[in-house]
């Protein structure tokens, strides 16, 4: 190769590269580091062995916020993919029969930029939102909307009721995003397929299930990933919207809110790290399921 | 994005298979659009709901009735919202940060991607992997250490401390999709400027970076987006006392909230809140075809 090509790949390298080892690489291993300590947050530490894993183990709003992640992680995605499907198809073939072939229900190109907007706006904005829409008097809109006889729903403030808010508003936010995907992947499937399938006979159901889903079966495994970890991520909702700081009575606790709250409410840095460290596995655990997943698919 | 299912006008201009009839209704039709139509206002209720209420006294707002047209119209909650809670400071911080993040983010990652997309030496594989493994983690984890880091380096509650962790965290992905961009662009082009002379450098910035606009309007807005919606990063990075004036938007609004919350006195939120989401909708009227291909750009990859 021509002379200086070196000092060029360097020279184009070495700050990326830097930035990314200090603040990300650093700080993953840092965690590792921490995890063994008493850190507080200031100062210096000590190192203690295994005592903040044997603290996890025991620590009963550890496991409420990991079986929090869990139920989300499992009933969000599934929530979320099943309706902007549902939407996605209305919006493509849900339109008149004309020829034998279906066509996209009519403004469809404005339900689309509808449908999407909410992905444009801040999870935290959209918490700030929701906090009001689910206010627990006659303040909130969903309580200004009830009749006037009910009492107010206390939404955010029940702890039966409170994890499953911020689920859906979760929800609310991402649909738009995941129909717009789907009904891409959906134009794709060429028009033929299909009129050859309603020659044969075929239902709008039976073209759905035989013929959209498995062609869009590759996006639909994008989407899970995506959704997975949105799912992770709650900090923002459960920061912004939960009562008495993922409460009440640890309603809506989850790992991102409770590792903010080791590492800065409560000075045990070295503990949130260790928390961090059984995230850090149960990623990979998610990551080498969903490649194994993939993979099986492939070979299929 | 817009690859519509339609049919296209000759076929049908063709006469009909007999079976299927001339423009028979649908049944689906109906169904489809009152679902359609519902979840369109369960997408814009809350909006406008925020903007009606923008506009309400603080006891309208307690008389119920969400969807009410406010008594008289005043802008009186909007300089409130404005100058007093601040939200002008906070919207110009925003734009500071996520100007400069994003502009080095698109430099620095393009940079690196081109290098690791078009040159081979040894290490190439292991750099690319070890930015790429850090789309698996998601930022929380590390809370503690990144707060240690930023601290220890004396950049805690400025902006070049959030900026530098931005651009840190946004390179994993930039660099991966560029990376895969650049490796699809053709060689002779490059070759010929090769033989022709010009130098790495300025292949580079004159070559390459024109030829993969698309990709660079799209994963720009992509970051674009991703940080000006932050919310975790600057909460950890801007803390402690005296940090509020360089708070961002989303924390802005966040606090806002609180302290709406204590006093029960909620129409200043709403402002704050309308203020932050129009320019939102006036970005994504003029650009919604962009913004819809920027951000499902990594999903179909």
């Amino acid at each position: 190769m021509r002379h200086g090509k070196y000092p060029f790949i360097i020279g184009f390298l070495v700050v990326p590269l830097a930035l990314y080892l200090v603040f990300v690489v650093g700080a993953y291993l840092q965690m590792f580091q921490l995890s063994f300590t008493d850190w507080s947050g200031f100062g210096g530490f000590h190192y203690v062995g295994f005592d903040n894993f044997v603290k996890l183990m025991e620590d009963p709003v550890f496991w409420i916020a990991l079986r929090h992640n869990l139920y989300i992680l499992i009933a969000m995605p599934i929530v979320t993919i099943a309706i902007a499907l549902f939407f996605a198809f209305l919006l493509n073939v849900g339109g008149k029969s004309r020829g034998g072939t279906t066509q996209g229900v009519r403004g469809s190109k404005a339900y689309r930029i509808i449908f999407f907007f909410p992905q444009l706006l801040a999870l935290a904005i959209v918490a700030v939102i929701f906090g009001r829409v689910f206010g627990p008097d006659r303040s909130g809109m969903l309580n200004g909307l009830f009749p006037d006889s009910w009492s107010p729903w206390l939404f955010l403030a029940d702890e039966r009721w409170a994890l499953l808010c911020i689920a859906v508003v979760l929800i609310w936010q991402q649909i738009g995003f995941y129909v717009v995907l789907f009904s891409a992947g959906m134009g794709s499937i060429g028009q033929e397929i299909y009129e050859a399938a309603a020659l044969d006979g075929a239902t709008k159901v039976t073209l759905f299930f035989r013929i959209t889903l498995p062609l869009l079966w590759d996006t639909l495994q994008v989407a899970w990933v995506y959704l997975g970890i949105a799912a992770f991520d709650l900090f923002a909702l459960v920061n912004i919207m939960s009562v008495n700081k993922g409460g009440p009575n640890n309603a809506t606790q989850v790992l991102s809110y409770q590792i903010y709250l080791n590492a800065f409410q409560n000075s045990q840095a070295g503990y949130a790290s260790a928390i961090g460290v059984v995230l850090f596995f149960l990623t990979l655990t998610f990551a080498a399921l969903t490649l194994r997943v993939t993979r099986r698919d492939a070979v299929a | 994005m817009t690859n519509l299912v339609t049919t296209p006008p000759a076929v049908a201009a063709r006469p009909a298979p007999a079976e299927a009839g001339k423009g028979r209704v649908n049944p689906l039709n109906g169904v489809a659009h009152l679902a359609l139509f519902l979840w369109a206002l369960v997408t814009a209720g809350p909006l406008i709901w925020v903007l009606l209420a923008s506009f309400k006294s603080n006891t309208e707002i307690f008389l119920g009735k969400p969807f009410s047209l406010p008594e008289h119209f005043s802008l009186k909650t909007y300089t409130d919202a404005w100058s007093e809670a601040h939200i002008g400071q906070y919207f110009v911080n925003s734009i500071i940060v996520v100007a400069i993040s994003t502009a080095g983010t698109m430099l620095l990652g393009s940079m690196a991607a081109y290098v690791l997309a078009r040159y081979r030496f040894p290490g190439n594989r292991a750099i690319y992997y070890l930015f790429v493994s850090g789309l698996a983690f998601p930022t929380f984890m590390a809370l503690a250490p990144i707060f240690g880091i930023v601290k220890s380096l004396g950049l805690l509650n400025t902006f070049t401390g959030l900026i530098l962790v931005y651009i840190a965290y946004s390179l994993s992905f930039t660099v991966f999709f560029l990376t895969a961009f650049f490796r699809t662009l053709p060689h002779e082009i490059d070759e010929a400027a090769l033989v022709d002379g010009a130098g790495h450098l300025r292949r580079f910035f004159q070559i390459m970076m024109p030829m993969a606009k698309s990709g660079l309007i799209s994963i720009t807005i992509f970051n674009i987006v991703g940080q000006w919606n932050q919310y975790l990063l600057p909460v950890v990075i801007m803390q402690g006392s005296g940090s509020d004036t360089n708070w961002v938007l989303t924390q802005g609004i966040a606090n806002i909230s609180v302290q709406a919350g204590y006093h029960a006195e909620w129409s200043t939120l709403f402002a704050a809140l309308t203020l932050s989401i129009i320019p939102m909708i006036v970005v994504y009227a003029i650009f919604q075809r962009q913004i819809q291909a920027g951000l499902t750009a990594g999903a179909v990859k």
